[in-house]
Formats: C-alpha cells, sequence, structure tokens
C-alpha cells in the first residue's frame, strides 16, 4: 500500500492497486461535526483536480469534496448512504468516498506527505 | 408615543451610560450629506382613533365578497373559515413567534408544521411535503427549478391549462436563469404528450386545469417517465382533492398548489400559502422548510427544522433556492382549518362545492346564449358568452352581482377567449346567489 | 460525541430537571400527541347540510379511498393547538433579541385593520372598479415608502425580503440586458447574509466575495479592485450585519456607478436609519424592505413577510407586474406589459402582492407619522448601543465603537471555559429568554448578534443585561455543567438533530414505524403494540 497523500482541503488519497482511494482527513470531520449525508457522482464520471467530486453534509454545514487528482470514478462507497456515521467514525478507513481510475499518476507527487499535512493543520489554529 | 416605551429620563440615563450627549453622536457614522435635520414629508403620528377611521374608510370604498352575490375564482376562492381558525391563529404564541431556530421553545410551531406536511402530503398523495412556500405560482416556479435540478435538463413544456400568473411567473424565473420554457396557447387542446423529449425537464399541468376541467395524468405521467422527465401537477383549488383523484395516484412526481381556500381569506389575492409535495427520492432537491421528527435529551418525541443544508444561510450560492420564509400563519390557518374539517368535513365540504358549481351550470345552460365549454370540472366552469364578457361582467357588477372572471382579464391580446367566463360557486354561494346571477345575465343577454 | 449525547449524560447527573409525574406533563406544559393520533373516525369539528343527490362531472375521476385525515370535534382541536401554542416563546412573552430580525412589538390595531372585510374579503380578480380603496391603501402605502427611502419607484409584489432580493437583481438583469450590456458579476460581501448569494445565482450570476476591514465594514479597497465591466452590482448591507454604517458608502457607490454597475442594498436593517436616512441619498440603485422587520407586521412562526422593493429611475421600468399607476381618471391596475410596465421583467407571484401586509404596515406607519419612525430609529440605535456599553466588559465586542440597532460579540470570552456559543445560548433560554441571532455573521467567530429594537423599556434591558452578565460570570468560573445540560426548563431538551437529517422522519403515518433504542413518546402513550389512540388525549 502507498502512503497517504493529503490536500490543503483536507482529503487525503491512497494508492491501492491500480485505483486510488480518496476521502476526508480526522480534522475534516471533527470541523463538521456529525456526518448525515453524502452525495457520491456517478460511476464513470470523469473528475478533474481541485474540482468539486462530491459533498459531504453535517447538520450545520455542507462540503464540497474536491478531487486530489484528475480521473475516472470507478468504484463509490454505497455504505455512506445508510450510514454516513462512518465518516465520523472511521474518516481514514471505512468512511472513504470514492476510488479513481488516474488520469496522471504525476499528480500525486504534487499532493503534501503525511507530516507536510500535519504541519499545515497546526498552521490553522 | 404608544409603542416606545423609552421615557425621556430613560433616554438620559442611558445616554450617560454612553458618555454622548445626544443620539445624534451615534449617527456620526452618516455621511453629513445624507443626515436628515427633519422628519420626512408625511403626516405625523396619530392615535389609533385616526388610523382606524382612516384605514376604514378605504375599506369601505370597496365591494366585499360577502355583500353581494359572488362567483369569482381563477386561482383564488371563497370559503368558510370557522370562527376557531382566526382566534387561535392570533393567540400571541403564534402570530408574534419566529422561525423555530431554537427548537426547544419553539415546539409549537414545529409540531403544527409537521402536522401540516403529513396534511398536504395526505391532500396530495405524495410521499413528503415542506413547510410551505410563498403562494401557488412561486411553488410553480419553485417545482420547475427542482426539475431542472433533478434532471439536469433545461426544457419544460408548460401546459395552456396551467394558470397564466403561474405560468408567467415560471417564465420569469426560467429567463433569469437561462432555461428553455415552451408554453402553449390555451385553447389549442394540443396534448402537451407530444412535446415530451429527451431534452424536457418536466411537463407542468394543471388540475383541475384554469378553465375548470379535471382530467386523468396517468398516461401523460408514462410518457413522461418513458423519456426521463418529470410531471408537474399544479393544483389552485386545493379543496379539489377532497374529491378528485389526488396527483399523486396519476403519477406526478412533484406538485405545487395553492392552500388558500383553506384557512385563508381572500385578502385581494395575498398572503396565501404555497404548497410543494414530492417522493421521498427528490427530498433533498426540495426547496423551502422542512419539519423533521426526532428526540430530545430526555428521550421524548419532537421536532426540528431539518435538511437545512439546501437552505440558503448554509449552501449560500449552492442552495436550492433563496427561499428564507414559508407562509408560517397562512400554513397554521390551513392546518387548524384541515384539523376542523377531517375525514368526513373536508370530502362533505368537497361534495358540497361540486354540487353548488353543477346546479349553477345546468342553470346557466339554460340561459340563451350561454353554452359551457366544459365535459367536466370541480367548483368551477368555463361559459361561452354571446359577446365580450368583460363587459357583461361589468354590466352585472353594476347591478351588485360579481359574475366572475372574464378570461380576457388573463388573455387580454387572444380574441378567441374574449366571450369566455370563469364562473365558480362554493359552499358559499346560495340558492338566492344563483337566482340573482340568472336573472341578471338573462336581463344583460336580451 | 456530539452536544446531544452530551446533554443525555449531563442530565442523568442531574435529578431537579426531571421530578417526573404520572402523565409527562408539567404544571401548564401539556404532552400533546399529534392530530392524527387522536382520530374519532366519523368526529368533525364543523356541521354541513346532508346534502341532496347530484349528478356528479368529475368525469369518473373521482377520489377513491380515505385521504387519511383524522377527525376531530371543535373543542379537541381549539385544545390541541392551545397547548401548542404554550409551547412557543414569541415577542408577546418575552424580549427575542434576534440580530437582523428586528423583533419589535406586534400591534393588535393591524390585526383589527387588516380584518375589515372591505380588505380581507375582496378578491384580487373582482373588477377595479369594485375595489377603489385598496388600489388606494396599494398608492398610499407606496407613497409612504417612496418617501420614507427617496427613491421614485417602489415595486410592492415581493413576498418576503428574500423575493425581494431577487426582484431587484432581476430588474438588474433586466436593466443591463436592455442596454445591451452583458455582465456576469455580482460582488457580495463575506458577511452578507446567506439569501445575498443564494439570489444572485439564482439570477445566473457568479457571486464574488469581497472580505471585511478591520473595523467590520465593507473592505472598500477590495471591493474597488474587483469592480470591472464584468460587475452587473454590487449587493450590500447598510448597516451592515455587524450592525455598522458603511461609512464610505457614498463613495462606494460612486466607483460602482463609475463601472457601470448598479448598487443593491438590502435593507433588512432599515430600522436603524429609517426617518434619518434616506437610501437615495447614498446612491443605492434599489433597496428591498421587509415590512415583517422595520414596518411591525408579524412574523407568523416564519411568514408570512412582504419584500418591497424602491427602485430607482433608471430601474424603474422593468419592475415586476402589477404596477399601480396615477391615471387620468384615478388609480389604475396594469397587470400586463403595456403601456408604461412594458418593459416590466414580468410577474414574480400570483396576483398583487401581500395585501394583507400592506395594510398592517401602513397602520404602524400611520400610527407613528414621520416623527415617530425617526424616534423608531434613534430608540432603536440608543437601546443597543446601551446593550453594548453595559455588556461590553462581560462579553468580547468584535468592533469598537459605537453600533447602530444591532451590536455583534463574539467567543473570545469563552476561550478555555468548555463553553461554545450554542451552549450560552442555550443557557440563556432557561433564564427565559430567546437566545440572540448565533454563528452569523460567519466574519467572527462564535457571532453573537444582538438586536433589542425599540419596543424594549429600558428595564426590560436592564434585566436581560442581568441575566447575560450572570451567565458571562458562570461560564468564566467554570459552571459548565450548566451550559452542557442547558436548556433544562422548557418543553423539550436538547433535540438531536444528526438523527432528525440522517434518517428524515417528514410526516405522520399510519403503520407505526419500528424505533431503534428511544420510545419516541413518553410512557403513558402507550406506543408499544401499535396503539394510534391516546389515553390521556383531548
Amino acid at each position: 500500500m502507498s502512503p497517504l497523500r493529503f490536500t490543503k482541503d483536507h482529503e487525503w488519497i491512497r494508492l491501492d492497486g491500480d485505483l486510488a482511494v480518496v476521502g476526508i482527513t480526522d480534522y475534516a470531520q471533527s470541523q463538521l461535526g456529525d456526518v448525515v449525508y453524502v452525495e457520491l457522482p456517478e460511476i464513470g464520471r470523469q473528475v478533474e483536480r481541485g474540482k468539486e467530486a462530491a459533498v459531504v453534509e453535517s447538520v450545520k454545514a455542507a462540503s464540497e469534496v474536491y478531487a486530489p487528482v484528475s480521473g475516472e470514478v470507478a468504484e463509490v462507497n454505497n455504505a455512506l448512504a445508510a450510514d454516513p456515521a462512518k465518516v465520523n467514525a472511521d474518516p481514514m478507513g471505512e468512511g472513504w468516498f470514492l476510488k479513481l481510475r488516474l488520469a496522471d499518476p504525476k499528480e500525486l507527487e504534487g499532493l503534501l506527505d503525511e507530516e507536510a499535512y500535519q504541519r499545515f493543520v497546526e498552521e490553522q489554529h | 408615543m404608544r409603542y416606545l416605551p423609552l421615557t425621556a429620563s430613560d433616554r438620559t440615563e442611558m445616554l450617560a451610560a454612553l458618555e454622548v450627549d445626544s443620539v445624534d453622536a451615534l449617527f456620526d457614522d452618516v455621511p453629513e450629506t445624507a443626515r436628515l435635520d427633519e422628519p420626512v414629508d408625511l403626516p405625523r403620528a396619530m392615535g389609533e382613533i385616526e388610523v382606524e377611521r382612516l384605514i376604514s374608510r378605504m375599506a369601505a370604498r370597496n365591494v366585499a365578497a360577502g355583500s353581494v352575490p359572488f362567483f369569482i375564482g381563477g386561482g383564488v376562492y371563497r370559503h368558510h373559515i370557522p370562527a376557531a381558525v382566526d382566534h387561535l391563529i392570533q393567540r400571541g404564541e403564534f402570530l408574534t413567534s419566529y422561525t423555530p431556530y431554537q427548537p426547544e421553545i419553539s415546539q409549537g410551531t414545529l409540531q403544527y408544521l409537521f402536522e401540516f406536511q403529513s396534511q398536504v402530503a395526505l391532500l396530495t398523495g405524495m410521499e413528503v411535503a415542506n413547510a410551505s412556500l410563498y403562494d401557488g405560482a412561486t411553488a410553480c416556479a419553485e417545482a420547475v427549478m427542482m426539475a431542472k435540478r433533478v434532471t439536469g435538463r433545461r426544457r419544460a413544456v408548460l401546459s395552456g391549462g396551467l394558470h397564466p400568473h403561474y405560468r408567467e411567473a415560471c417564465e420569469t424565473y426560467a429567463r433569469f436563469v437561462g432555461f428553455g420554457l415552451s408554453a402553449e396557447n390555451p385553447l389549442s387542446g394540443e396534448d402537451p404528450a407530444r412535446l415530451v423529449g429527451r431534452d424536457t425537464s418536466c411537463v407542468v399541468v394543471q388540475n383541475p386545469d384554469f378553465f375548470g376541467e379535471v382530467r386523468d395524468y396517468s398516461g401523460l405521467a408514462r410518457v413522461c417517465h418513458d423519456a426521463g422527465a418529470l410531471l408537474v401537477v399544479v393544483v389552485t383549488e386545493v379543496l379539489s382533492l377532497g374529491a378528485i383523484r389526488p396527483p399523486g395516484e396519476m403519477g406526478a412526481d412533484i406538485v405545487a398548489a395553492e392552500g388558500q381556500s383553506l384557512g385563508n381569506a381572500l385578502n385581494f389575492g395575498g398572503p396565501h400559502v404555497g404548497l410543494l409535495a414530492t417522493r421521498d427520492t427528490l427530498v433533498r432537491q426540495m426547496p423551502g422548510r422542512l419539519v423533521g421528527q426526532t428526540v430530545d435529551a430526555a428521550g421524548r418525541r419532537g421536532w426540528v427544522l431539518t435538511l437545512s443544508t439546501r437552505e440558503q444561510h448554509i449552501r449560500r450560492e449552492r442552495a436550492t433556492s433563496n427561499i428564507c420564509t414559508n407562509s408560517g400563519l397562512c400554513a397554521l390557518a390551513f392546518t387548524i382549518h384541515s384539523a376542523l374539517l377531517g375525514e368526513m368535513g373536508l370530502t362533505q365540504l368537497a361534495r358540497r362545492n361540486h354540487a353548488a358549481a353543477v346546479s349553477l351550470a345546468e342553470r346557466l345552460e339554460q340561459v340563451p346564449g350561454i353554452s359551457l365549454l366544459n365535459r367536466t370540472f370541480f367548483n368551477e366552469f368555463t361559459v361561452r358568452l354571446p359577446r365580450c364578457a368583460a363587459e357583461i361582467v361589468g354590466l352585472l357588477a353594476d347591478k351588485g352581482v360579481l359574475a366572475g372572471v372574464p378570461v380576457s382579464r388573463l388573455y387580454p391580446d387572444d380574441d378567441e377567449v374574449a366571450d369566455l367566463l370563469l364562473v365558480a360557486a362554493t359552499e358559499m354561494t346560495t340558492t338566492e346567489d344563483m337566482d340573482q346571477l340568472e336573472a341578471g345575465l338573462r336581463e344583460v343577454l336580451s | 460525541m456530539n452536544d446531544w449525547s452530551r446533554a443525555v449524560s449531563a442530565r442523568q447527573a442531574d435529578d431537579s430537571a426531571s421530578s417526573e409525574t404520572f402523565t409527562g406533563n408539567h404544571g401548564l406544559q401539556i404532552e400533546e400527541a399529534l392530530i392524527f393520533e387522536q382520530d374519532s373516525p366519523g368526529h368533525c369539528g364543523v356541521d354541513l347540510p346532508e346534502l341532496e343527490p347530484f349528478r356528479s362531472r368529475l368525469g369518473g375521476l373521482e377520489r377513491q379511498g380515505t385521504i387519511g385525515l383524522p377527525g376531530l370535534s371543535e373543542p379537541q382541536v381549539v385544545r390541541h393547538f392551545t397547548r401548542l401554542s404554550q409551547k412557543n416563546y414569541a415577542i408577546d412573552a418575552g424580549l427575542y433579541p434576534l440580530g437582523s430580525c428586528t423583533m419589535k412589538h406586534n400591534p393588535r390595531l393591524n390585526e383589527k385593520l387588516a380584518r375589515l372585510p372591505g380588505l380581507a374579503d375582496i378578491h384580487p380578480l373582482q373588477p377595479v372598479s369594485t375595489v377603489p380603496g385598496a388600489l388606494e391603501l396599494i398608492d398610499t402605502l407606496a407613497h409612504w415608502l417612496k418617501t420614507l427611502t427617496g427613491m421614485p419607484a417602489i415595486a410592492l409584489s415581493p413576498a418576503a425580503g428574500a423575493h425581494g432580493e431577487l426582484c431587484g437583481i432581476m430588474s438588474i438583469r433586466a436593466a443591463l440586458e436592455a442596454r445591451g450590456d452583458r455582465r456576469i458579476r455580482v460582488l457580495v460581501p463575506e458577511s452578507a447574509h446567506g439569501t445575498n448569494p443564494a439570489t444572485a445565482a439564482a439570477c445566473g450570476y457568479t457571486v464574488d466575495p469581497i472580505p471585511a476591514d478591520a473595523t467590520g465594514r465593507v473592505d472598500r479597497a477590495a471591493l474597488e479592485a474587483k469592480l470591472s465591466p464584468n460587475v452587473a452590482a454590487l449587493m450590500l448591507t447598510n448597516p451592515n450585519t455587524c450592525g455598522l454604517f458603511e461609512r464610505e458608502i457614498i463613495e462606494i457607490a460612486d466607483a460602482v456607478h463609475r463601472a457601470g454597475a448598479f448598487f443593491y442594498c438590502d435593507g433588512a436593517n432599515f430600522n436603524a436609519i429609517v426617518g434619518r436616512v434616506r437610501p437615495a441619498d447614498l446612491g443605492i440603485d434599489c433597496m428591498h424592505l421587509n415590512l415583517h422587520k422595520t414596518f411591525s407586521t408579524p412574523h407568523g412562526g416564519g411568514g408570512p413577510g412582504s419584500g418591497p422593493v424602491s427602485l430607482s429611475a433608471s430601474l424603474a421600468p422593468f419592475a415586476p407586474l402589477p404596477w399601480i399607476v396615477h391615471g387620468p381618471d384615478g388609480l389604475e391596475l396594469i397587470e400586463h406589459k403595456t403601456g408604461p410596465a412594458e418593459k416590466s421583467f414580468g410577474r414574480l407571484k400570483g396576483f398583487h402582492g401581500q395585501m394583507g401586509m400592506f395594510v398592517r404596515a401602513l397602520a404602524y406607519m400611520m400610527s407613528h407619522g414621520s416623527d415617530g419612525l425617526r424616534q423608531v430609529a434613534e430608540d432603536a440605535v440608543l437601546n443597543a448601543n446601551y446593550l453594548r456599553a453595559r455588556l461590553a466588559d462581560d462579553l468580547s465586542l468584535s468592533f469598537h465603537g459605537s453600533c447602530m440597532h444591532e451590536v455583534l460579540f463574539d467567543d473570545r470570552f469563552l476561550k478555555d471555559t468548555g463553553v461554545t456559543t450554542l451552549d450560552f445560548a442555550k443557557a440563556l433560554i432557561d433564564e427565559g429568554y430567546h437566545p440572540m441571532t448565533m454563528y452569523f455573521p460567519l466574519i467572527v467567530h462564535g457571532a453573537m448578534l444582538i438586536e433589542p429594537t425599540e419596543t424594549e423599556s429600558k428595564a426590560s434591558l436592564d434585566q436581560f443585561i442581568g441575566a447575560v452578565k450572570a451567565l458571562a460570570a458562570a461560564a468564566r468560573s467554570g459552571d459548565t455543567a450548566r451550559f452542557r445540560a442547558a436548556p433544562v426548563h422548557t418543553p423539550r431538551r436538547r433535540l438531536d438533530e444528526t438523527a432528525a437529517a440522517r434518517k428524515p422522519v417528514l410526516r405522520w403515518r399510519p403503520d407505526p414505524q419500528p424505533e431503534g433504542g428511544n420510545k419516541p413518546l413518553s410512557t403513558l402513550q402507550g406506543r408499544e403494540g401499535g396503539a394510534r389512540r391516546v389515553a390521556a388525549g383531548g
């Protein structure tokens, strides 16, 4: 399993075979509060790096989830429809949002590694 | 001044606490050129007696519907409102409360809105309804916008039987969001099903339609769904749902309606109460407020505003609509009236309305020169007169009878409809009223 | 753990708030079931005479089966809604310090006059010759509003403030289209109410946010930097949502106009300046008014409202239908795009506008007069500043200097107390007050926006100040349990909004739903076994 990468919008991405799994970070879920609904894209949709790929809603806020890299949506986490709380309980694991078939794997290199992301989060305070 | 509790000595004390000499100091940020030194040129304060006199004088210049034989409908209907309704809505806790954003101290409002949503869903035969919109016309416009969001398509088809004000509101909303709307000519009788294509977001029909005709739209629903479009059914006379198969049973995807007939007076056209209902799968695309059931910290059932993330105060520019208010007190009046009527009362009342209209139509058909256009109707129908309907209505008004709506009032440029008159009868219409209308028409047409 | 589950734990530790009764009722607070749960089939709260048989003309489309509405007698219905009303806070009951909502007293004279048959029992499609008094009333209201705003025209049909915003932006877009000018951006301050960007988007515009400066006012340099031939309009609230008057508004208006754009003003806060400042003198092109804020029409639990829009001469030709104009033979109602209204952008809703609210607003304005309305603004501003001065040491004031009709605090004073703005507000409920506006505007953290209005006496303000001071002291002294558990004295404790949104239950359904975990009703109401009747019902 490849290392985790992060964006400044608090998404994480990790290669799993030839697909990349995308979710939101623990920091993001704690800022949002209890997640009540997740709007996931259709399979086959083309997403662009930095553009909206999904929407995550809590009681008081709705946030766009941006694609960390460009690609095609290969799978979405349908379990979130019945149990959006997974995003809060296990944001880095069972709370994953979608899997992308990468258009350009080199785009991963432009993202933050874990250390850089932690520093970024600390600077937010 | 009776509504201003601060006394001169209060003001002095408070200014002292602020360490300023006069309240003018608190307006220092106003640019000098914009400061008004004197009150504007309007009358000075008046006491209750005088305000009442002035406004009563204006009111007295109008012919109140209850004072004459009255047959006007056209999207607003005169019904009896039980005495209890107006007393209950004037309780201060209902009248002077705000939107229920603090649910712990708004359970009264939240519970009645939950009951309202349930009543609207039951009446329309749909799965879910919101807590009301401004009126039927804006509800219709919002339904069209909703269909665009759901289908991703830009072309809506508005049938010729849709109330012209509703069509115009849809056109206004659509115009500014770069949308394509097709509308049909009102009397062309063109089947909207023939206009449905793969680029159609929705078809909007009205039942009973603007001319009073009642139809089964199940076939149209199938055509729409086969093409991936939604069927929007508009109801301007909500009481008709007590007698007619509801849109939910005809395959409607969205129902936009006017609820004024239950609990709300004519009020010269406002405030009224818009109803919006849809299927569970579309609820997240539905604009307006929604009340949902939940429990509190002590495990007791209660209600809250929910799914707010669709709304303007959270999604801002990504909101489903810019709507902030619902029609609160008018929705309460609807809820109370519906509660008083209940199953039996509402169906009885609807039958009574239909019976009155049937009786009136039979009488008018006997008047030489008048022909009934409708095959079916609920409490309003269209007759063709031998000549200009607006002129006849004017003559009858001079005789103290408000005979109905000349269709030309809403379609002034269409010569084909100049002879058409919409006539409504409700539970308020007496035999004597019908006698006077019939007599008046016979006289004017002879 | 969310706020709700924290509150449950707190409650279990605190017995005094839950001395349980057998019925679940607490004195005057009655547990009231839904009307659907009090159904007596065959009961009815109205009397309807028997019908003679007649030949139906419904074309075989009669409704089959039942609707599903419950039957109740009139006494039951009256009792039901009376009990519901007793669970509501209201202006009639106490101070309602909601910032930007202007919760002033709703005079009952207005209710009486709105119900005169000559105003309530008239139909919008009656021959116009039978309703001259209605046109006169509307025209009189228009005259008062035009004089107070200094603007030459007013569109009266919008049904609410947000609807008025739509009207204003649509007028601007229509005006730009008429001069062949295609601009696609609208500037909106970050402090603006959410309806502003939503409105701009609804009209097909892209929204450019403008930050605030250190004084809480819009950053004029940032604003001017964003002006371009691509900008259609600026939407500015004045006084703004921080309760501050935009000092540089005339310079901003000039810059907007030099760029060929229009200046829309959100007039929600007009109560601060009515009778003392005219928007026209500030360079504004259109401004909506909220009759249910500044002009006292009742909030009714969320509506109905009325949002007329005052318009400059350049925007007036595009105003929505209908128009009431002075013709050669008196007042005329123009319902179509003809004559002077041929460039109107069309209709925003059915019929003529919120007549019921027009009557109430006019009665209010006449009662105050031009002198009284000026006093309204002065007292509103004085009351807000009095609160500011007396609470500045207890709470954290977001911006220095005097405010207008509302004062903005933020949650810095709660730092390290473990108490949030939300908790503070819930504790205020227990003290007998509706909380202030919370978490708005977004430009400060944990905002608390307080607007007392002019209809609060000094004694009422002093009581409120006392309550807030006590709570602030309690928060600082570490009394977090009070805040976490609050409210405890209300008909319901904190409600689980997460569950409401995850598994929406948006209507009553005839079949009992299986409930996991929590029982939805108190034990006396016997939900187990699927019983629908309530033993203790009305």
